[in-house]
């Protein structure tokens, strides 16, 4: 099929070429186009008759033109995967971006990926302790579970996504993940922050990077995540690594969506986002998860910055819909100083549940998380009260929450960005926290808890 | 023409077909790998086909090969249990052919066609036979007998039947003008099985979820929305209804959503007792799931699939409960398709039939006289996931006109873990009128009224917290203080029930209706004893209440309740002469 090449460009628009064509041409293609200056680029078919051929370029289109030749290569995008991908850095269409060698491909893996069979999933049931207190107690990360990072613009979530890719682990193991990284359209200086510190961490060696860069082509990030995601894919279910993705910023991806869909002249969705943005992100986001039979794993955390701080946005909406669960970063918290600024109140882990517990945390873990919540969310609420009848006018209880909510974020949810705490530590900071607050108003603690647990009887 | 030929243009999910003899709705078979679509367009010589699984690498020329047949399901023994993609391609087949990842271009029967069953014949030798009707029986789970019935449109006199262990392929039963039954039938899924005249339902369709059950019933028959944002409790309300309603067959619908939740519902389900049949909760379950990374054709089918299936055990004379999780998701399907066709779009770039087409899913529910006479109801129960969680979008709208029931999740509720996170001020039913005699007879005789006092308890909380928004609650009267504790213990001991715990998730009706009493209880005790000089503090902190809250989540609640009750009425009395 290769080879031929076609000089019939009728159209340009946006990062689309229309072209009439001879031969058949397959739905998902690649296509190489190569500018009469020499210039290669790229990109696939999204459209395919007998008539008229619509192929969307990952590049960009500038200084296309009729004398533009396009060949078609014959196949539907795949990457070159194997074991030498670890360690190596590579641009958002899968190029050698470290001034290494190319890829020797073990095999070539299809990047849309086919989607697991709902009856071959695992469900997920290993607790991963992340050292963060928020979130090993309250939004307790999964094995094989899809947890976003819903931010905004000026947050630290690079900070806290680096912490948790360095610190990750399962309890009592020190079985290591392997990183795969994926930006999608992020600045030069952010990148370089996430990889000086998975340099200087030594993370790089067992990590993949697929870089797409704010400067980089807009729809080549339609296929990075893919890319890298492809290559999750084979190290986790061909090769038994537990495989940990961090992709940022989800907010570029689908930028870039509604910029293909715009130059279709799509009927457009909420704000201009293509109707099928929800299928097209399940489809990465799916593809997390733990598989019967294979060893590997694959955890994601996507980061996402929420434009105008707005969590009613299609982008993190879409998400929230289908991802199993999220961390939401605050930016008044982080106005307050407080590191990591995370809003635990509408934050949450959905697989939480079948991960916590006696055998795999602690006996308290459920009903201290259920405590500390209520007791924060009660106090926070009081400070709207407060506002308008003034402290005096609260009873004895509400006081001391209203208080704890305080002590809450400075103590509990402040650490230090390298402090790693167990999860026997978070707990325990918990119950010193709670004994703040008089037992009688602990409702959501049972009796045998506070003598096994409480402060004034452990001494 | 023939019912050969040939692609003409791909995009995405759509695929159009020229040269090729086509009608609407006919299946046909895409490309040299055979994939599976139906037409669902005619554009003169063109055909636009929905293609069912990913169309990458298919290239204009291909052949398309129009099968003549209807898109249909295959109903027999067998149904029970399985976990089916869209279009009736079993889950578990399917790993056997391509592992763990779903690949294209496999066909696989809806159940194993060379499995026998025992067939029971309940008609002899010279009877005459009517459409619809039963005229064997296969003990299909230990719970469910799957009657065999005469296909509709057919009927004649037995010219032979068969008794004994036969697949679903050979024939069981001859009539005298050769018409040759198996126990299987197909149906064609867009279209609604036939009955005979549909009943006003009058029957609750009893969850266990006191909320529901109490201030919202559903009818078995009815049909009720669940809108909610994400994280509001859709899914794990459709699971609780999946799990403990008194339905005696439930088709659950996973379209467009996640994989783990089916995994999930596929590990836990196998463990779990029907409280209503004290057996395994999978006898009396049928699994669609079609996630959100599977093609989005099939979700489209995925609903009438499961539709299907639930009327099919309807004519059996079966109550059938069927969860949709998320008909938003089969919606946006309808949308992605739509624009695919690059049809004049209405609200929202969805398709202008999008009301109707949800307006006659929800009509395929109902309570129904079945062909042979019998009464058999199919209740639909469809989560709505709006976006942002603002119900004032096409989906939720098209829903709320047409269903009876309404059940608003609130993210505000979920926020404080009040969970199920159910509005009582905005959520409705409009089947209480017809539920009412039910409740009187089979409850209790002030059934209704007992509710009444529930919910105008819940009333007038809500207009007390506006004021003490304004004031804080001290500045209340004594009075109206103890109507908001009361409408506390509403909330937290009644409305509340968290789905996973083990004893409460589920609550007998019986016993909802003595919790509601409890409540009321309290609040007459308390007005006597504030009335003799009683404080208020004493009153709410006397630990038999605490003890009569606690009491929920262990067994055997319903058998010592009314002593808690009498206890708790005694402290309170006694809290007059502390004072
Ligand atoms: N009835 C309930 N009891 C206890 N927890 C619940 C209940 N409903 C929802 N939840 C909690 O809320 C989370 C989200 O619920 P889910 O049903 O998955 O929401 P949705 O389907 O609306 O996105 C669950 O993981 C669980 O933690
Ligand atoms: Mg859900």
């Amino acid at each position: 099929m290769t080879g031929k090449e076609y000089r019939t460009i009728t159209d340009v628009k946006g990062p689309l070429v229309f072209l009439n064509k001879t031969e058949p041409v397959a739905f998902g293609e690649i296509v190489t186009l190569r500018l009469s200056n020499g210039e290669i680029k790229n990109g696939q078919v999204l459209d395919t008759s007998d008539d008229l051929v619509i192929v969307q370029v990952f590049e960009g289109t500038a200084k296309i033109n009729r004398d533009t030749g396009v060949t078609f290569m014959g196949d539907v995008f795949k990457l070159p995967v194997s074991t030498d991908l670890v360690g190596r850095i590579l641009d958002g269409a899968g190029r050698p971006r470290d001034g290494g060698p190319e890829i020797v491909a073990d095999e070539k893996a299809d990047i849309i990926g086919a989607a697991i069979n709902p009856y071959s999933r695992q469900s997920p049931h290993d607790f991963i302790q992340t050292g963060i207190s928020a979130i090993d107690c309250c939004t307790t990360l999964v094995r094989g579970q899809k947890l976003p990072i819903f931010s905004a613009s000026g947050l630290p979530h690079n900070d806290i996504a680096l912490q948790i890719a360095r610190q990750a682990k399962l309890k009592d193991s020190d079985e290591e993940f392997i990183v795969v990284f994926c930006a999608m359209g992020i600045t030069a200086e952010e990148y370089n922050f996430f990889r000086s510190d998975l340099e200087r961490t030594g993370a790089l060696e067992n990590a993949v990077l697929f870089v797409n860069l704010a400067d980089d082509p807009a729809v080549e990030r339609i296929i990075t995540p893919r890319l890298a995601l492809t290559a999750a894919e084979y190290l986790a279910f061909e090769k038994d690594y537990h495989v940990l993705v961090i992709y940022t910023d989800m907010t570029n991806y689908c930028d870039a969506l509604r910029q293909i869909g715009a130059a279709r002249e799509e009927v457009p969705g909420r704000r201009g986002y293509p109707g099928y943005m929800y299928t097209d992100l399940a489809m990465l986001y799916e593809r997390a998860g733990i598989v019967k039979g294979k060893k590997g794993s694959i955890t994601q955390f996507p980061i996402l910055t929420m434009p105008g701080d707005d969590i009613t946005h299609p982008i993190p909406d879409l998400s929230g819909y289908i991802t199993e669960g999220q961390i939401v970063i605050s930016r008044e918290l982080h106005q307050q100083g407080i590191y990591p600024p995370i809003n635990v109140l509408p934050s949450l882990s959905r697989l939480m549940g079948s991960c916590i517990g006696e055998k795999t945390t602690r006996d308290d873990h459920k009903k201290v998380s259920d405590q500390m919540y209520a007791a924060y969310a009660q106090g926070r609420e009081l400070r709207g009260l407060v506002a308008i009848v003034g402290e005096d006018a609260l009873n004895e209880r509400d006081k001391q929450l209203l208080d704890f909510s305080g002590v809450f974020e400075d103590q509990f949810l402040r650490q230090s960005r390298d402090e790693d705490r167990t999860i026997d530590e978070t707990l325990d900071l918990c119950w010193q926290l709670m004994a703040n607050i008089d037992t009688k108003y602990l409702v959501r603690l049972d009796e045998e808890l506070i003598k096994k647990y409480h402060p004034e009887n452990r001494a | 023409m023939s019912n050969e030929g040939v692609i003409y243009r791909i995009s995405g999910p759509v695929v159009t077909a020229i040269g090729m003899n086509a009608a609407m709705y006919d299946v046909v078979r895409v490309g040299h790998e055979g994939l599976m679509g139906e037409v669902i367009e005619l554009h003169g010589e063109k055909a636009v086909i929905q293609v069912y699984e990913d169309t990458s690498g298919i290239r204009p020329g291909e052949p398309v090969l129009n099968t003549e047949e209807t898109l249909s399901v295959s109903l027999g023994p067998g149904l029970l249990t399985q976990i089916y993609d869209g279009i009736q391609r079993p889950l578990a087949s399917l790993e056997e052919v391509m592992g763990v990842f779903i690949t294209r271009g496999v066909d696989a029967d809806a159940f194993d066609m060379e499995k026998t069953w025992t067939f029971e014949p309940q008609v002899a030798k010279g009877d005459e036979l009517v459409s619809g009707q039963v005229f064997g029986h296969v003990q299909e789970t230990e719970t469910i007998i799957h009657k065999i019935m005469v296909p509709p449109g057919k009927g004649g006199k037995v010219k032979s039947i068969e008794s004994g262990d036969f697949n679903n392929t050979q024939t069981v039963c001859v009539l005298e003008d050769g018409t040759e039954l198996q126990m299987m039938q197909k149906w064609p899924v867009r279209s609604p099985r036939p009955f005979t005249q549909k009943y006003a339902p009058d029957t609750p369709l009893v969850t266990g979820m006191r909320i529901l059950d109490f201030l919202f019933p559903l009818a078995k028959g009815g049909a009720a929305g669940i809108p909610g944002p994400f994280g509001s409790g859709k899914t794990v309300t459709q699971q609780s209804l999946a799990k403990y309603s008194d339905a005696q067959l439930v088709v659950y619908i996973g379209c467009g959503e996640r994989g783990n939740e089916m995994t999930e519902v596929l590990d836990e389900f196998p463990h779990l007792i029907d409280p209503n049949t004290g057996k395994p909760l999978m006898n009396r379950t049928v699994m669609i799931a079609n996630t959100s990374n599977m093609p989005v054709a099939a979700r489209e089918a995925s609903v009438y699939t499961g539709i299907t299936i639930a009327e099919y055990f309807r004519d059996m004379g079966y109550d059938v409960a069927l969860m949709a999780d998320s008909t938003s998701r089969w919606a946006e399907a309808m949308r992605e398709i739509s624009s695919r066709l690059e049809e004049m779009p209405g609200e929202e770039g969805y398709p202008a039939y999008l009301s109707s087409r949800i307006a006659e899913f929800y009509e395929r529910a109902g309570r129904v006289e079945t062909l042979n006479g019998d009464d058999g109801s199919v209740t639909v129960i469809g989560a709505v996931s709006p976006p942002g969680g603002d119900i004032s979008e096409p989906v939720s709208q098209g829903t709320l006109r047409i269903v009876k029931v309404f059940w608003g999740l609130d993210a505000g509720l979920a926020r404080q873990r009040h969970f199920p996170a159910i509005n009582w001020l905005n959520s409705y039913s409009l089947y209480p009128q017809s539920l009412d005699q039910w409740f009187r007879d089979n409850i209790a005789q002030d059934f209704p009224e007992i509710r009444t006092q529930i919910s105008g308890l819940l009333q007038i909380e809500a207009e007390l917290q506006e004021i003490v928004q304004l004031v804080g609650s001290d500045a209340l009267p004594v009075d109206q203080q103890l109507t908001l504790e009361v409408a506390r213990m509403i909330r937290e001991f009644f409305l509340q029930q968290n789905g996973f715990d083990p004893v409460d998730a589920y609550c007998d009706i019986k016993l909802q209706y003595e919790m509601a009493k409890a409540i009321l209880s309290f609040q007459e005790a308390a007005k006597t004893a504030m009335a003799d000089g009683a404080l208020l503090n004493d009153v709410v902190n006397v630990p038999a209440r605490s003890n009569l809250m606690r009491g929920r989540f262990e067994e055997g609640y319903i058998e010592r309740i009314e002593a808690m009750v009498k206890e708790m009425n005694e402290q309170i009395a006694d809290a007059v002469e502390a004072n």
